[in-house]
């Protein structure tokens, strides 16, 4: 903890540090370069006539939104990635069981890790790389790593050993699953974060059915929205999405706040990774066409996205930028001692992100907003490196899954008591159905509109808190039918299809018009 | 003789409030409070900042901190939940040696810090109250069920409850 003078100072030494690395700083000095007269660059004349203060601003409000405050000079840098000693301490053995995994499966299956594909290999996957879909392997030896039920297991299994876990109930012991005394928002407080979802604020999502005239919401909002876009204005539009992005609006909102612009060098680091690709063999993308496969190919909205996903998840597994996150992850990468040097062990990154079951779907719904591969390519990479990193790795941050899982179940069990007890009970504990939900961020739950209103408002407030209301909210919807059910397999029966919920009102009565 | 001190760095494990007391060469042998009740968690129930790094600056001191003999850390945990707490990793430091490397200008931290919020609230809310009070509900409903299987022995309970009873026999 440092004081908030020392935090804000030492906040504005690192992203200093970080712009100075960037390309918009080499931009903005060889624009002060050309331009005529002595040091015109420097007055804010010029930044604010030339364009160049906006996109700084962008930037600057980027990194802000991606790295967490600094954490105290004297913490080293393992804190900063998570200041519980148990959670990294359980982080750490989750990973390693997963490697071992890994390698078992390298063993068993005798494939290596990594290896340099052959000429004639190369050329073919070149050719197909537009339709990798077509290509059957077999793959019917590859497994999934592993799936949201085992990492459950893993988060139940969590304990702080200096709490007082008794093995009878008392208060001190949580009812649901998660064993962990985390701080969780209760109901006056997540009123007062998503204020914007109230009743008396307009909402893409129900003011915009067909039963609502335009002119009462729609068409006002839709001409805000093409004013955020003109202004170009990262919080601007941040501050826009939380009452829901127009459809046409969509791809270039969510683009400005995650500040993507898809310039030429982007596009140039994206065909770096696909030679990349076509250079080398992963056993990660075995294991990427296994998801593929499983997940998405069979999901009605997604299958037609197929060959993009290949593409996307392929080059995902050798980018190297995406280490960076792991400076503010919990998780560790693996790293692996390769043999011999030179070219192998240059171009051989191992990202350290190992799919699992499902992780596909991160990628699918955004496959509806962006057709250019690699403009798609770095809206997922920064969407995983803000927000779906924490939906997979053991941390106490308020958007990590453990603190997602508590929350989904203290609301739950404070709102609707009854029905908690009712399928705690019966055996059916609320989390081993919804916790699926949440890993995915909902995708290939929800029909994509919804799912899109619902990732607006994730990225509106820069939290992924808004899954689990929504998971409990799902519950309060559905509270009879589940009064009656019996058993596991019946109450997972009646929340099997979520395909016809609306997100929004949903989200709005079980925040703001549930008598408690 | 005695020191001065600059800034006390520590990782707290588990610890609500801290106070500091300082003993100077100079004047009365008295305990002076340096530092009262300083927060350390934000809920004493809760995870957070149970971990994490402090440091108690000189100008945060209530009182003059030339001189010192002795420092005494008072740690107040309210909270029953936690079976072990304390600080760690204590450093002291005086004028000269400057805590850790600070690498910005002076400008800076020149700043005014931001107010502290000074509002307390007067009563619970009612709402937060009866939300709290589902837990306490389904204990009693979880008790009732298991009412057979064991009596609450008050008397028996081994060890723990080593009153020495009055016996009429």
């Amino acid at each position: 903890m440092v004081d908030a003078e020392g935090g804000l100072s030492l906040t504005i030494a690192r992203v200093v540090q970080r712009l100075r690395g960037s390309s918009l700083h080499s931009q903005l000095e060889r624009q002060a370069r050309v331009s005529p007269g002595p040091a015109p660059a420097l007055s804010t004349g010029f930044f604010y006539f030339t364009g160049w203060e906006k996109k700084l601003q962008n930037a600057v409000y980027s990194e802000l939104n991606v790295f967490p405050s600094p954490c105290h000079p004297a913490a080293p840098p393992e804190h900063m990635k998570e200041p519980l000693a148990y959670m990294r301490k359980a982080q750490g053995s989750w990973e390693k069981r997963i490697l071992k995994s890994l390698n078992s499966m390298c063993t068993e299956l005798n494939i290596p890790l990594a290896q340099k594909r052959p000429a004639s290999e190369q050329k073919e996957l070149l050719n197909k790389w537009n339709e990798m879909g077509t290509d059957e392997p077999d793959l019917s030896l590859f497994r999934p790593v592993y799936a949201p039920k085992d990492f459950l297991e893993v988060l139940m299994n969590l304990r702080n050993p200096n709490y007082e876990n008794g093995e009878q109930p008392s208060f001190r012991n949580h009812l649901g699953l998660i064993q962990v005394p985390l701080k969780v928002k209760d109901i006056p407080e997540l009123k007062e974060d998503f204020s914007e979802l109230g009743l008396n604020i307009g909402q893409l999502g129900i003011d915009d059915s067909a039963q609502v005239p335009p002119e009462f919401f729609e068409n006002e909002h839709v001409r805000v929205g093409q004013k955020v876009l003109a202004e170009q204005d990262s919080a601007a539009a941040q501050q826009y999405v939380r009452q829901g992005c127009p459809t046409a609006l969509r791809a270039e909102l969510w683009a400005l706040i995650l500040n993507i612009s898809n310039q030429p060098e982007d596009i140039l680091y994206y065909e770096q990774l696909k030679s990349n690709v076509i250079q080398h063999n992963l056993l990660v993308d075995s294991l990427i066409y296994k998801d593929v496969k499983l997940t998405a190919s069979n999901d009605d909205y997604y299958f037609v996205f197929e060959d993009y996903l290949y593409q996307v998840l392929l080059c995902f597994s050798r980018d190297t930028s995406v280490l960076e996150h792991f400076a503010y992850s919990s998780a560790t990468p693996p790293k692996s001692y390769i043999r011999g040097k030179g070219e192998l062990q240059k171009s051989f990154c191992f990202v350290g992100v190992i799919p699992f079951h499902g992780f596909s779907m991160y990628v699918a719904p955004l496959c509806f907003l962006y057709h250019e591969p690699s403009k798609l390519y770095q809206m997922f990479r920064e969407m995983y490196v803000r927000f779906f990193f924490r939906l997979h790795s053991i941390s106490s941050h308020p958007s990590g899954i453990v603190s997602l899982c508590l929350l989904f179940e203290t609301l739950l069990q404070t709102h609707l008591p009854q029905l908690f007890y009712h399928l705690r009970e019966i055996g059916a504990q609320p989390l081993r159905i919804s916790f699926k939900w949440m890993v995915r961020a909902f995708s290939g739950y929800l029909a994509t509109d919804q799912l899109l209103l619902l990732w607006d408002r994730i990225l509106g407030y820069n939290s992924l808190e808004i899954l689990a209301v929504l998971a409990a909210a799902v519950f309060a919807f559905r509270a009879v039918n589940l009064m009656e059910v019996t058993s596991l397999a019946a109450a997972e029966a009646v929340l099997a299809d979520l395909s016809t919920l609306k997100v929004v009102p949903l989200l709005q009565i079980f925040l703001f018009a549930t008598v408690t | 003789r005695g020191g001065r001190l600059q800034e006390i760095v520590f990782r707290n494990f588990y610890t609500a409030f801290v106070s500091v007391r300082v003993q100077r060469a100079r004047g009365p042998r008295r305990w002076l409070t340096c530092v009262r009740r300083r927060r350390l968690m934000a809920s004493p129930h809760a995870e957070q900042g149970a971990q994490d790094y402090f440091s108690l600056p000189r100008h945060q001191m209530l009182c003059d901190v030339d001189q010192v003999t002795a420092v005494r850390f008072i740690l107040r945990q309210p909270s029953p939940v936690w079976l072990h707490f304390t600080i760690e990793e204590l450093q002291i430091f005086p004028p000269s040696q400057k805590s850790p490397p600070k690498d910005f200008p002076s400008w800076l931290s020149a700043l005014t810090p931001l107010p502290l919020p000074a509002s307390r609230q007067e009563l619970p809310d009612p709402e937060k109250v009866s939300a709290e009070a589902q837990q306490m509900w389904v204990l009693t409903e979880v008790i009732r069920a298991r009412q057979a299987a064991a009596r609450i022995g008050r008397f028996d309970v081994d060890g723990c409850y080593d009153v020495n009873l009055l016996s009429y026999t």
